[in-house]
């Protein structure tokens, strides 16, 4: 298996789930289609929604829920 | 004859110089944040100077041409595509009916400028063609473009031209730390003397809260000198009595967290302003990203008008030089 890492398009404040109180968009162990959303991030008070670029399994978050992030930066590891 | 929105990018919006002459009744300029990388580009293409032209941000649109044009792409170091064949940036360039622009991951900067033969025909507003997207006017319907939208190109074409070039020496870096000059006042009296040099010290860094209205900033906290607050001014010793606030000018509100107020910012209010970004920096303001770090270097009012008839001498220069 080969692994993969989705990174972030642009920089500001990573979230791994749509709102405080909803479920995260993606667990680890979960499976993911090219194109899924599989988390935020806010800059200028907007948020972009970060797109898994491969299809896979979630191995890892490479960062943490509100973490800031920046351009280029690896955000979450696939096993595809 | 028009340009065609497939996918908007994070924020893009149409500009020009900006709205002027209302700043009195509260109407911020809006237009390019990065002044330079817009005349630029109008030179390139060979518009009018003040066409109208778009600004990214972070994000890069896609664009479909829907007739032959001549287009620039200036700003941000950012990969540019015609039918994902790279094109050169700071070069006019010819594109054919039909082709799409889009951009790749940006290298550095922040905000990539697209500049098209005749600049963007938007209606004008209070003489101006750039959007205020707080109060949803100007532009392209008074907001941020969306996927679908249509831009007619306008008649503002002087002598548009393929392969016009900026020399390399001309194209600005844009380095993680950038250095904006700051003229001190008009309240500076009222922080510490060791906080004003702890601000003028610091390396402050671009936090998330950065966009046309404002960039805040993190990196130290200032201290106010203990006062009994005038008649007007509130509690809060980061309040003076209210005043107009200029374009660039510096406030921090509670001690931590200073705002560099730019071209979409509110035009007065009551918070002390430490001092004024000088106006051809905010180009290099407009295009650091959250992350990035800026030094404020003081300068004296000599000092600052220097700096910005250096630079406005280099964009004649670089514009005569595109004309000819």
């Amino acid at each position: 298996m080969a692994s993969h890492k989705i990174t972030s398009r642009t920089p500001g404040v990573f979230y791994h789930r749509p709102s405080p109180d909803a479920d995260p968009y993606v667990t680890t162990g979960a499976s993911v289609a090219e194109g899924d959303t599989v988390g935020l991030v806010e800059v200028m008070k907007t948020f972009h929604e970060v797109k898994a670029d491969a299809a896979g399994t979630v191995s890892a978050f490479l960062v943490e829920n509100e973490d800031e992030v920046t351009i280029g930066q690896d955000l979450v590891e696939l096993e595809t | 004859m028009s340009v065609i929105v497939r996918d908007p990018g994070l924020e893009t919006t149409v500009q020009d110089t900006g709205r002027l002459g209302y700043y009195s009744i509260g109407f911020p300029p809006s237009g390019a944040l990065d002044s330079f990388a817009y005349h630029v580009g109008n030179a390139l293409v060979g518009n009018e100077p003040g066409a109208a032209g778009l600004e990214a941000v972070y994000l890069g649109p896609t664009l479909e041409f829907t007739q032959d044009t001549v287009i620039a792409v200036t700003g941000a170091d950012i990969p540019a595509f015609v039918d994902d064949a790279e094109i050169p940036t700071w070069e006019s360039v010819a594109v054919p009916a039909g082709s799409v622009l889009s951009f790749g991951q940006l290298r550095a900067g922040a905000r990539p400028y697209v500049a098209v033969a005749g600049g963007i025909d938007v209606p004008l507003y209070y003489g101006s063609r750039s959007t205020y997207t707080l109060v949803g006017i100007g532009g392209f319907q008074g907001r941020a473009l969306r996927a679908g939208d249509e831009l007619p190109f306008g008649s503002l074409a002087r002598d548009p031209r393929a392969g016009r070039r900026v020399d390399d020496a001309d194209i600005p870096s844009h380095p993680s730390t950038a250095e904006v000059h700051l003229l001190v006042g008009l309240h500076s009296y009222r922080l510490t003397e060791d906080s004003l040099a702890r601000f003028t010290d610091t390396e402050w860094k671009v936090t998330p809260d950065a966009n046309r209205v404002g960039y805040r900033f993190r990196g130290a906290e200032l201290e106010f000198v203990p006062r009994e607050q005038p008649f007007g001014a509130g509690s809060d010793p980061a309040n003076v009595t209210d005043c107009g606030y200029p374009v660039g000018s510096v406030q921090v509100p509670g001690g931590v967290e200073p705002i560099v107020l730019l071209q979409d910012a509110v035009t007065g209010g009551g918070y002390a302003t430490l001092g004024t970004v000088v106006s051809v920096d905010r180009d290099r303001l407009a295009q650091t990203k959250t992350g990035d770090r800026t030094r404020f270097v003081p300068v004296d009012l000599d000092g600052a008008l220097e700096v910005r008839r250096d630079r406005l001498a280099a964009l004649d220069r670089i514009r005569s030089a595109l004309a000819s």
